[in-house]
């Protein structure tokens, strides 16, 4: 089967583009900063150890390059520790509210109907509700949490994704496979997510990777404001935080994180807008 | 059509009441001692406070006198600042409606211009430099931003204050500039975003090619093009708004400005329930406001609408 669809491609003729270099640089940033999150935590477990003895080292002291907190900890070791719990997070809420785009907004745009408006004015509401405040607000009010700020994202971020995925489906649904498709009475599951959502996945992916940067700022600020990430973790948002009462003896233990979350957001969006017209390209040329 | 609008506005209002509301009883812990704060907890007081939130009423009369002292302008009193919200919201709300103000007229001032120029030579050094700083814009923390100015001024160039919100008049001004510079990158990177996409749509359609055709020159297309790219723009009024609320609350906070952002930040790490009701409930009667006149605005921008709505009437 799969044999016989490699051969119908092959007339489309394929260039082969060279990859612009600002984003070939941003994947390698992200490949570290992955592979930070992943080792980040084993090399340095003791990244929170304070050593009072040790606090507000300016950069370029012995064995703390750049140099350590009010609490002696050392800025270097905290960054690199906190990559982990900076990519989780917004990675998680990123996938999650895509999940939920694509499930329903595929129905919004394919049943139509009441079911349709019933999302649609869903996602007005939410798109009217100003993501941090909500997010101050809940997690502050009803004590949150990492995880309670993971959920609370998923559900604020995901009237973009249904909406972007229903008016794909939309587009798609007006075609003459989908007549097709539905002449062969396939069940109305496998026609929406065998045959739309497969032609709508460039938006949905480009989408979720703005989200990714999008939920990186978000779960700073909310550090940041002091709600989210809790005092003692290893987090970016939470390091910059902290860092302030001594910003002006030690700069880097506010903009070493600073600049970390600020790089990565860039080349996430970066790699994202790369993807989104790579992918449309694709399609374009498979037309 | 703009009644049907409004009703609907009003509709989503009085679901958002009833989830402020609710708040009261969401917050952990006993919603008396909640309600009382750090006062000390006698019988007495006890009893005043469960008179004055009728808690001994159905909840729906709870709700039904809530919002009406909401209405009439009696927001209860804050526990944290011992006075009624209704002044600690008053005596707030003038720097940071000033600091929006600010930052919106700088960042439309820049990046409409900006936004335009980047369609118009699409690809060109300015287009490529807008979307760079766009970019950096959006991904850059409205505090990051905040804090290498709050570094930068305070230490290398101390030219503009960095802290507190002044004395008034022009002194405040000056402490205004650098958070609403701030906040204006933020905003100008959604705003050139929205209008590059815009004028580029525009400048592609058939009209654009006949009035070039026609031989009218390139700043009259230009400014054709811009009012119906003008629609879009405005329609994605409610992104930048939302921006602007999260934007506010991170930028006063940077610079300790002492604004609603700051009061709703400190209320909210007091659990000072009454202040944040209000204040929660205060932004989305101006959030849906502003959307409401954002939709009108739409009706007088395009002619067509205009035109429909002539012939219904």
């Amino acid at each position: 089967m799969s044999d016989i669809r490699v051969i119908g491609v092959l007339p489309v003729r394929r260039r082969r583009r060279r990859l612009p270099i600002g984003v070939g640089v941003a994947m390698g940033v992200l490949a570290l900063a992955m592979l930070a999150a992943v080792l980040g935590r084993l090399i340095f477990s003791d990244a929170m150890h304070q050593d009072i003895l040790a606090a507000t080292l300016p950069p370029g002291s012995d064995g703390h390059p750049l140099g350590t907190d009010e609490l002696g900890r050392d800025i270097l070791q905290m960054a690199v520790a906190g990559t982990a719990s900076a990519l989780v997070g917004p990675v998680i809420v990123a996938v999650g509210s895509m999940m939920l785009g694509v499930i329903l907004g595929t129905l919004a745009g394919y049943e139509r109907g009441w079911l349709d408006t019933l999302i649609s004015r869903w996602t007005d509401l939410l798109l009217a509700v100003p993501v941090l405040l909500a997010a101050i607000v809940v997690s502050g009010v009803m004590g949150g949490g990492y995880w309670v700020t993971v959920a609370l994202l998923i559900v604020l971020f995901s009237p973009s994704d249904i909406r972007i995925v229903r008016a794909g489906v939309l587009e798609q649904s007006a075609r003459p496979y989908i007549e097709a498709a539905q002449m062969l009475s396939l069940s109305r599951w496998r026609v929406m997510f065998r045959h739309i959502l497969p032609n709508v996945t460039s938006l949905v992916v480009t989408n979720m990777m703005l989200n990714v940067a999008f939920a990186l700022v978000a779960f700073s600020s909310l550090s940041f404001l002091g709600v989210g990430v809790a005092p003692g973790t290893a987090d970016w948002g939470r390091q910059l935080t902290d860092g302030r009462a001594i910003m002006f003896q030690n700069p880097a233990a506010v903009f070493v994180p600073a600049l970390l979350i600020v790089a990565v957001a860039v080349c996430v969006n970066l790699v994202g807008d790369w993807i989104g017209q790579r992918l449309s390209q694709v399609g374009e040329e498979a037309r | 059509m703009v009644a049907v609008r409004v009703l609907g506005v009003l509709g989503v209002l009085f679901v958002l009441s009833i989830v402020v509301f609710a708040m009261m009883y969401l917050a952990p812990g006993d919603i008396v001692k909640n309600l009382l704060g750090n006062r000390p907890a006698n019988p007495d007081v006890v009893a005043a406070v469960r008179a004055q939130y009728r808690l001994d009423d159905p909840v729906v009369v709870q709700y039904l006198s809530w919002l009406r002292g909401f209405l009439t302008g009696d927001l209860g009193t804050s526990i944290r600042l011992q006075q009624p919200v209704a002044d600690a919201i008053g005596d707030r709300v003038g720097i940071t409606a000033a600091l929006c103000l600010l930052a919106f007229v700088v960042s439309v001032a820049v990046a409409v211009p900006l936004g335009v120029r980047s369609a118009v030579k699409a690809g060109g050094w300015i287009d490529r430099t807008g979307n760079a700083l766009s970019i950096l814009g959006l991904s850059a923390p409205t505090f990051a931003v905040g804090l290498l100015l709050l570094y930068v001024f305070a230490y290398y160039l101390p030219i503009l204050p960095v802290y507190g919100g002044g004395d008034g008049g022009v002194d405040t001004l000056r402490h205004l500039v650098l958070p609403a510079v701030t906040l204006a990158l933020g905003l100008g990177a959604i705003i050139v975003k929205l209008t590059r996409t815009a004028m580029l749509r525009e400048l592609e359609s058939d009209y654009v090619t006949f009035a070039r055709s026609r031989g009218l020159g390139e700043g009259l297309v230009r400014r054709l093009a811009l009012r119906n790219a003008a629609i879009p723009i405005v329609t994605g009024a409610s992104l930048v708004l939302t921006f602007l609320v999260g934007g506010t609350v991170l930028a006063e906070t940077t610079y300790a400005l002492p604004g609603l952002g700051t009061l709703l930040q400190d209320s909210v790490l007091f659990k000072d329930i009454a202040v944040v009701q209000s204040l929660t409930l205060l932004v989305a009667v101006v959030i849906a406001a502003i959307a409401l006149v954002a939709d009108l605005a739409y009706i007088l921008l395009d002619p067509r609408v205009r035109r429909q709505m002539g012939a219904a009437a």
